[in-house]
């Protein structure tokens, strides 16, 4: 399978994926602990993969989602974005609505 | 990578842009971007981001690690 199929088959298996350097409990990179530390504060169910595991994931990833940057958030197989969008989406109660937490 | 290439490199693309760049940690790779453009109107965050990285030319994620970017449509030109 390509790089470009089993990011397809990742995105549409969860509901929530984030794509980040590092894992949950130690992120590699301050972007991708601020990923994390977002979608820990909503609370909400995700799947990590860590791409310094993985270097065709980590190059496909880029390709998949035109976008240049780690870490990458996708909902229900669309890509959301890098975690500038999540801080923006996250302090407006955007990303809340979208994953389907409980705000208030 | 300076600023200032940055700034050209954005400019190049969105010619009306009004930009504010932020060196972060003073080593010249870690920097914020805010960058105001008409050409952002209608669009959503993701392609907004988007068009920058584009004007970057595949720089960003390489030469230059980190931009966090913030982006927006002038006043009173937004949909």
């Amino acid at each position: 399978m390509s790089a470009q199929e089993r990011i397809a088959e990742i995105v549409g298996k969860n509901d929530v994926v984030l794509f980040m350097k590092g894992t949950v409990l130690f992120p590699q990179c301050g972007f991708s602990s601020r990923a994390v530390a977002i979608l820990d504060h909503l609370g909400v169910p995700f799947e990590a993969i860590d791409v310094l595991q993985d270097p065709d994931i980590r190059t496909g990833i880029k390709e998949y989602s035109d976008w240049p940057t780690i870490p990458q958030l996708y909902v229900r197989g669309e890509f959301v974005g890098g975690s500038d969008i999540m801080m923006e989406m996250f302090e407006s109660g955007e990303l809340q609505t979208l994953v389907g937490a409980g705000a208030e | 990578m300076a600023a200032k290439d940055i700034e050209d490199l954005i400019r190049a693309a969105l010619p009306d842009a009004e930009i504010a760049i932020r060196d972060l940690a003073g080593d010249g790779d870690h920097y914020a971007a805010k960058v105001v453009s008409a050409a952002f109107a209608g669009l959503p965050k993701v392609k907004q981001h988007q068009l920058v990285y584009k004007a970057l030319g595949g720089r960003m994620g390489a030469e230059l690690h980190a931009l966090q970017l913030e982006t927006a449509v002038p006043v009173g030109d937004s949909k």
